[in-house]
């Protein structure tokens, strides 16, 4: 994360003073997910773990939530094809890491290129409901497509790649810089996006999309690119993930797995990049910590998230950056 | 120049259930002309105006621009053919700067709107050309402002300056002046007066010493339909205008 870290400024004109506080932070953070793992706890790096690539998947949500203000409802569809590209290739046909990861992205951008045609026609509520629908669909293939998918089973046994013949990850550590590596490179992909030209159109047509028509923008298309670029991102979190849990089921592509990202863009800052990051390591340190003490973590979650919205609805970033309205 | 009017609007009709609020209206605009468009409220100005954008189709008619027939075209469309248009109220991109709201304007005419590799800072020329729109309209300096914190009077010389950001062929300003100090509406208007020539412009507007001072024609609307168009000093002159319009009758 040797990036300068966007915080929605976006425009990369503007140096704040939380700007370059933020860059410290990241560098720090940076040098610390480099170093420190080594001499981890094994229970520590898998939390990293998890917590990096459920930030892809969080990030590729805010691209449309924060920056596009389209709340979608039916992410977890993309996570969910990726995942299963991975699980259906890596254990039936014992297709090699590129070969599946290829797959999964080219299965979530596929699909959703083909979803997108039908949601962005939708707005605002309407935008929600249909996404959710879609989500369903998949969720409903995954769940009744036994043959493919092995229903409510679930397809166990997925082992850890090797990156090239003899490099295998499936030692934890290892596993951990890939799914890093893939955090960083995501990271600054869409870095570079949402301070492009193409970016600062995702954020008007969030603000007023009737001027953006004024002034010759093809809103439609802008928001359908973001959707599908969202969904490729998502895409790779969830291959990434069935390599991880070993496992790919249904709840992979459940709503309640689309809710806890929009948790995690919501609580972490939506409209930011680090946000979605933030909010992704809330939730799952949250999720796997809390339970060790109460089974009622969702109830904690809850208040927590209450809280946020009350306190700082811009997100733990955003009430950082000193943007409580 | 071509030959062809920048706009022309022939046997335009809108009804929205029972109301009409344009009725078979025809209107050209030569290139360079600068011409008003008044009448009182609820003549169906900003209707045309609307219709004229594309952001509404008419029931009826046909409005071409620089001599293509666009009736049918969607709004991004005709901006991409030189049409430029602000709203009677702010419509603006309030959690935005003010640079980043010109921004947004300059690349929505040129094909950098869809580049998603690139820096917004790269594109030096882009940013000149949205920096000098600032210089233009009064708000040099401003350029960080988030536009929520600009004075109503500030957001309309944006809502201008995102306009003329484009550099159109053609600009549609709906009420420029609304809300404006006398002060302000006055260097607005020499603003307007020192625009390009070879543009044109069709304004709707209220202010009398605006549209005099501005427009060498005048078209008048009144329930919907064109009951004068002439050069300003034959509006000026003419009683069925002072009548209607000005309600002296």
């Amino acid at each position: 994360m040797a990036d300068r870290s966007d915080t929605a400024a976006g425009s990369g004109v503007r140096s704040e003073p939380w700007a370059r506080r933020l860059r410290a932070g990241a560098i720090v953070a940076g040098v610390a997910l480099l170093a420190a793992p080594p001499v981890l706890p094994g229970y520590a790096l898998t939390l990293l773990t998890q917590i990096l690539i459920y930030a892809i998947f969080a990030m590729s949500l805010d691209l449309l939530l924060g920056y596009t203000g389209l709340a979608s409802l039916g992410h977890a569809a993309y996570f969910g094809l990726g995942a299963y590209a991975v699980g259906i290739l890596s254990t039936g046909h014992q297709a090699s890491f590129w070969t599946c990861l290829g797959a999964a992205l080219l299965l979530a951008t596929a699909v959703a290129a083909v979803f997108g045609l039908v949601a962005i026609r939708a707005l605002g509520v309407y935008f929600l409901m249909i996404t959710l629908a879609l989500g369903m669909v998949v969720w409903g293939l995954a769940f009744r497509w036994v043959s493919l998918t092995m229903g409510d089973n679930g397809i166990a046994g997925i082992a850890r790649p090797s990156l090239v013949p003899g490099l295998s990850l499936s030692d934890p550590l290892r596993f951990y810089y890939l799914a890093l590596a893939a955090f960083v490179l995501s990271f600054a992909i869409l870095l570079r996006l949402v301070r492009s030209p193409f970016g600062l159109s995702l954020r008007g047509i969030r603000e007023t999309e009737r001027r953006m028509r004024a002034l010759g923008y093809d809103v439609w298309l802008h928001k359908y690119l973001a959707f599908v670029l969202s969904g490729a991102f998502a895409g790779l979190a969830g291959a990434l993930w069935a390599y991880y849990d070993g496992f790919v089921s249904p709840v992979e592509v459940h709503l309640v797995t689309s809710v806890e990202t929009l948790l995690m863009v919501a609580v972490g800052g939506p409209g930011t990049l680090v946000g979605p990051v933030v909010g992704a390591a809330v939730l799952v340190l949250s999720k796997n910590l809390l339970s060790l003490y109460t089974k009622r973590w969702l109830l904690v979650l809850g208040l927590v998230y209450i809280g946020v919205i009350v306190l700082a609805p811009k997100g733990i970033v955003g009430a950082l950056r000193g943007e409580r309205r | 120049m071509s030959g062809a009017p920048a706009l022309s609007v022939s046997g335009l009709s809108r009804s929205f259930g029972g109301l009409t609020a344009v009725r078979n209206v025809a209107l050209d605009v030569q290139p360079g002309e600068r011409r008003a468009l008044i009448g009182p409220n609820g003549a169906g100005k900003t209707t045309l105006f609307n219709i004229i954008a594309g952001e509404i189709p008419p029931s009826e008619g046909r409005v071409t621009l620089f001599g293509r027939d666009v009736t049918r075209l969607a709004p991004h469309r005709r901006t991409a053919l030189g049409l430029a248009r602000t709203f009677q109220v702010n419509t603006l991109f309030p959690s935005l700067t003010v640079l980043e709201n010109l921004l947004l304007a300059v690349h929505g005419v040129e094909r950098t709107r869809l580049h998603l590799h690139r820096p917004l800072a790269a594109y030096g020329d882009l940013c000149d050309r949205a920096r000098s729109v600032l210089d233009r309209v009064g708000l040099s300096g401003g350029e960080e402002r988030t536009v929520r914190t600009l004075s109503h009077g500030e957001q309309r010389q944006l809502e201008v300056g995102m306009a003329l950001a484009s550099s159109p062929r053609l600009l549609l300003l709906d009420e420029p002046m609304a809300g404006l100090s006398r002060a302000e509406a006055q260097r607005f208007t020499s603003l307007l007066q020192e625009l390009d020539p070879a543009m044109s412009l069709l304004m709707i507007e209220h202010d009398m010493d605006v549209v005099f001072g501005v427009a060498e024609r005048i078209t008048v609307l009144h329930h919907g339909q064109v009951v004068a168009d002439g050069t300003r000093d034959e509006v000026r002159r003419s009683p069925l205008v002072a009548e209607i319009y000005l309600g002296t009758g």
